[in-house]
């Protein structure tokens, strides 16, 4: 089996004395993976990013790339290429000049590198435009052509840096799609930055929740969705309920207005624990129907309702302070409710996520 | 602001009558000159017939070559030494953090805000104690000429070359010179094919303030040059101080009409620097580099 | 920003605090010595001679002319508040004010005009102001010699309109018109940049709240311009200030400024302490300007 693609170990940057980026990140990064490193604003993902390509360098930790440890290497010696979010593309060259940039500093022979520039842009569907400047092409053929000037130089492992962030909605997500068909196909360690949660569900294998500096959660995207293991991921990933409630025996939980329910089993008996509720999993049921056999239910009045042509979403009151938000798809013949009415708030416990409040 | 803002008619017209009289009071004296140094008279003001004779008698007369010549010599190296030293330092003050930075960049600016007679007067006294020491310590003679005039306009001219090439730095997008060394070159690889090709626009930018400044050096040059070792303007001006005749305005006309004609070519030449280093036409960008303000 | 550190530190050991420092280190070499020429360069041929000046401004004066070094005295501070000096200083401030003043006058509505063109007319527009400011400005000054002469144009044509022939040469006027006429160009660009990058939409809002035109002018055009109009008038007060070849091509005996008289001390007079006391209070004024000047919030020079 292939070494793993990228090795962080005890990753922790520091500027200064007191402002820490990035607190002692373990990561591994498989072959061939599409990774994705998702938070907020000035989480450090940017740093961490930065670190594995080589403009930054860590205060301390090892970084390694299939086994080789990087060090203080400058970023023209590692096997690493980025896709800048600015693109980066540099104004006084053509296309194919830009593209060839990398091989002809590594002194690659005349005839490869322009075997290796068409064959590329060819992949990416810039063949014409190959003699155009960069300020003559649109946002997303830059995109592209930093994306092919990166990969001709069939680097270890691409980095690529909130890319399609300059572009509009529909060419972004056209793009998500081409960028996970191309890592698919050409096979390299695709590490990608974001902040757009939804972004990094669709395309990555695998994803690296961050916040503040530290990875908070590693795992396929279904996972880090159905089962967050913290409050922030919990609340980051998709739209999340969370209810605080006290354990008071295995697997059963008491909400703050005395209601008991059911939950996963994992907390201790008396301890405060949050439930995590996706509003997709939630079900709003009449006060006379028939609940199926194990599911919680509570009494809630309806205070919303939003229609958003294939789903409706309801905010409804359980006396707990604040509103839980359900998810119902808009199929024919679905029951609605009204603002005022009351309803049965129902769900299966194994539905749910215990994090730590 | 774009295509024009609208103005109200009669504002608008007394602005335009403003901007086309101040347009003719700076070009009509330089007209006139021209104009005149074509009078056949003896006497400046007083037009008779048009003749070349003040040409021909200009380039006659030796001291008027000889102080060209100086001039040339002068102006050439002092810009070829102060566009790299400056440019040199615009990258050191923009791109890195060194201990002494700060001060650096004081001292970087003091020769733009200080007036040329103080800045004479400091280059002859330092020129004075510096002889007067190497003279002892070495037996040697060295006196002020064009070694001393040449040093002094390097000294005034790299603040200038420094501050265009910067303003030009500044708007640089660091992502670049990351991006080449992620492209696998070295420093010297990416100065060489990324930073400088599109800083070059500044650095014709700021050569052109250098050379315009040591053509133009009258007070300096004055203090600093020694006997036989004068420049066209000291000279001119010497002249002038003595009486106006028409070979001043003869001597003048080339010159003006040379710095005119340079003054277009480097602007044609920083357009074209411009375009290909694919930036807008930005008459504010253009401003920035050539006025070093 | 670090993007190669010499090959001592291309150690292939995981970071440590030590290693990033000397990274950093060996950074901040890197760039100490590209500055190094310029460093040199500038504390050799300006720090040095600036503080040469400020010594001998305290030495004396022997009775041959030389400049002695001791006897250390004020003597030639002094001398700088006595009557004549004053006189001097005070025609030089007031000549360096009006300048600007003018200066400041004629080019606002003249960058607004340009302003407000569009974009390509622009362009032409300030290649024409800037042909003549790169024109040496020895001769530009010079011309006007020519035409201020009691023989010159502008005589000629009083005369034939049956006046008298204009005595302007080696006057207060020919000195200020030649000033205005140097530094013009100083004064409208900084002006025009400003008011080019200026929004004007905000005026358009000031309109839209019922302000008039010159109101919108005062509350709105004219203070967003001010970053412009302080670098302009910076720009041509120091140099009005401290004029030397104007005043000495279109200035009379009875209109000594400092540019002169601190010329004079050195290659007439031979007082080295007094011109470099001189020299050294001129430029005092003139940093007292310049922070003025950044105090007054413009953002770089």
């Amino acid at each position: 089996m292939a070494k793993p693609a990228v090795e962080l170990e005890g990753v922790t940057k520091r500027f200064g004395d007191d402002v820490v980026a990035v607190k002692g990140i373990e990561l591994t990064i498989e072959d061939g993976e599409f990774f994705s490193l998702l938070g907020p604003s000035g989480c450090g993902k940017t740093t961490t990013l930065r670190m594995i390509a080589g403009f930054e360098f860590p205060t301390e930790g090892s970084i390694r790339v299939h086994g080789a440890e990087m060090g203080l290497k400058p970023p023209n010696q590692r096997p690493i290429n980025t896709v800048f979010q600015s693109y980066a593309l540099f104004p006084h060259m053509t296309v194919a000049e830009n593209v060839a940039f990398g091989l002809n500093m590594k002194k690659v022979e005349k005839s490869e590198v322009q075997r290796r520039v068409a064959r590329v842009l060819d992949q990416v569907q810039l063949t014409r435009r190959a003699d155009a400047k960069p300020s003559q092409l649109s946002g997303g053929m830059q995109q592209r052509v930093a994306l092919a000037r990166a990969l001709v130089n069939e680097p270890e492992v691409l980095l690529l840096d909130e890319p399609l962030g300059a572009l509009d909605l529909k060419l972004r997500q056209a793009m998500q799609v081409e960028l996970k068909d191309l890592q698919g196909r050409v096979g390299i360690t695709f590490i990608y930055v974001t902040h757009d949660q939804e972004e990094a569900l669709t395309m990555s294998d695998r994803i690296g929740v961050m916040s503040e500096g530290s990875l908070l959660q590693v795992g396929r995207s279904e996972e880090i969705y159905e089962h967050p293991n913290s409050r922030f991921v919990a609340d980051f990933i998709g739209d999340i309920n969370l209810l605080d409630v006290t354990m008071i025996g295995a697997g059963r939980a008491r909400l703050g207005t005395g209601v008991e329910i059911g939950v996963p089993i994992g907390a201790e008996v008396g301890g405060s624990v949050t439930v995590a509720l996706r509003p997709e999993r939630l079900e709003l049921y009449d006060l006379d129907e028939q609940i199926p056999a194990g599911h919680n239910r509570v009494k809630v009045t309806v205070t919303r309702r939003l229609y958003y042509g294939d789903v409706y979403f309801y905010d409804v009151d359980a006396g707990i302070g604040s509103e839980i938000e359900v998810k119902e798809e808009n199929r024919p013949g679905v029951e609605l409710y009204d603002v005022g009415e009351e309803a049965y708030l129902v769900w299966s416990p194994e539905a749910a996520n215990l994090v730590s409040s | 602001m774009n295509e024009g803002t609208a103005t109200r008619p009669l504002f608008d017209r007394l602005l335009a009558i403003n901007a086309w009289v101040l347009y003719v009071f700076l070009y009509a004296p330089i007209f006139l000159l021209i104009f005149f140094s074509f009078n056949e008279n003896d006497n400046v003001g007083i037009w008779t017939q048009p003749s070349l004779r003040w040409y021909g008698e200009m380039l006659q007369d030796e001291r008027v070559i000889g102080a060209l010549r100086n001039s040339l010599i002068v102006a050439l190296i002092s810009t070829l030494v102060s566009t790299v030293v400056g440019t040199m330092l615009a990258i050191a003050l923009e791109r890195y953090q060194f201990r002494g930075r700060g001060t650096l960049d004081g001292i970087a600016y003091l020769p733009i805000i200080i007036p040329d007679v103080t800045m004479a007067v400091m280059l002859l006294i330092f020129f004075f104690q510096a002889f007067g020491i190497i003279n002892d310590a070495f037996g040697i003679r060295l006196t002020n000429g064009l070694l001393t005039i040449t040093l002094s306009h390097i000294a005034f001219s790299i603040s200038f070359v420094a501050v265009v090439v910067r303003a030009r730095l500044a708007q640089f997008d660091n992502a670049l010179e990351e991006a080449a060394a992620d492209l696998y070159a070295n420093r010297w690889q990416t100065f060489r094919k990324v930073t400088l090709p599109l800083i070059a626009p500044g650095v014709a930018g700021g050569a052109l303030l250098a050379l315009t400044l040591s053509l133009d050096d009258v007070v300096v040059t004055q203090f600093v040059s020694g006997a036989g070792s004068t420049t066209l303007p000291v000279y001119v001006f010497g002249l002038v101080r003595r009486g106006v005749t028409p070979l001043i305005n003869a001597v003048s006309t080339v010159m003006l009409v040379a710095s005119m004609v340079l003054v277009a070519v480097s602007l044609g030449f920083q357009r074209g620097a411009e375009a290909r280093s694919q930036r807008l036409s930005d008459p504010d960008a253009l401003l920035e580099e050539i006025t070093a303000t | 920003m670090t993007l190669a550190p010499p090959a001592e530190t291309e150690a292939t050991a995981p970071a440590t605090p030590e290693l990033e420092r000397a990274a950093e280190k060996a950074e901040s070499r890197r760039g100490f010595f590209i500055s190094l020429p310029a460093y040199v360069y500038l504390v050799l041929l300006f720090v040095i001679p600036l503080l040469l000046v400020f010594v001998y401004s305290f030495a004396t004066r022997d009775a041959t002319g030389l400049t002695v070094l001791r006897d250390w005295n004020l003597g030639s501070y002094q001398r700088l508040f006595t009557p004549i000096v004053l006189e001097i200083f005070v025609r030089s401030l007031v000549l360096a004010v009006v300048t600007t003043a003018i200066c400041l006058g004629l080019a606002y509505p003249f960058a607004y005009y340009i302003a407000t063109r569009s974009p390509a007319l622009r362009n032409l527009l300030l290649i024409l102001v800037m042909i003549p400011f790169w024109s040496n400005f020895l001769v530009r000054t010079y011309a006007w010699r020519v035409i201020l002469g009691s023989e010159g144009p502008l005589s000629q044509i009083s005369t034939a309109l049956g006046g008298e022939p204009i005595r302007l040469l080696f006057t207060n006027a020919a000195v200020l018109i030649g000033l205005v006429y140097g530094f013009m160009p100083f004064m409208v660009l900084p002006l025009y940049a400003a008011l080019e990058r200026m929004d004007w939409r905000l005026v358009e809002a000031a309109r839209d709240l019922y302000a008039d035109g010159w109101t919108a002018f005062r509350k709105v055009t004219f203070p967003l311009s001010l970053p412009g109009v302080i670098a302009g008038s910076i720009l041509v007060f120091i140099p009005s200030l401290g004029a030397y070849v104007t005043p000495a091509l279109l200035g009379g005996a009875n209109t000594v400024l400092m540019g002169d008289y601190i010329v004079s001390q050195f290659l007439a007079a031979r007082n080295w302490p007094f011109g470099s006391a001189l020299s050294f209070a001129v430029m005092f004024v003139m940093l007292l300007a310049t922070i003025f000047y950044f105090r007054a919030g413009a953002k770089t020079l």
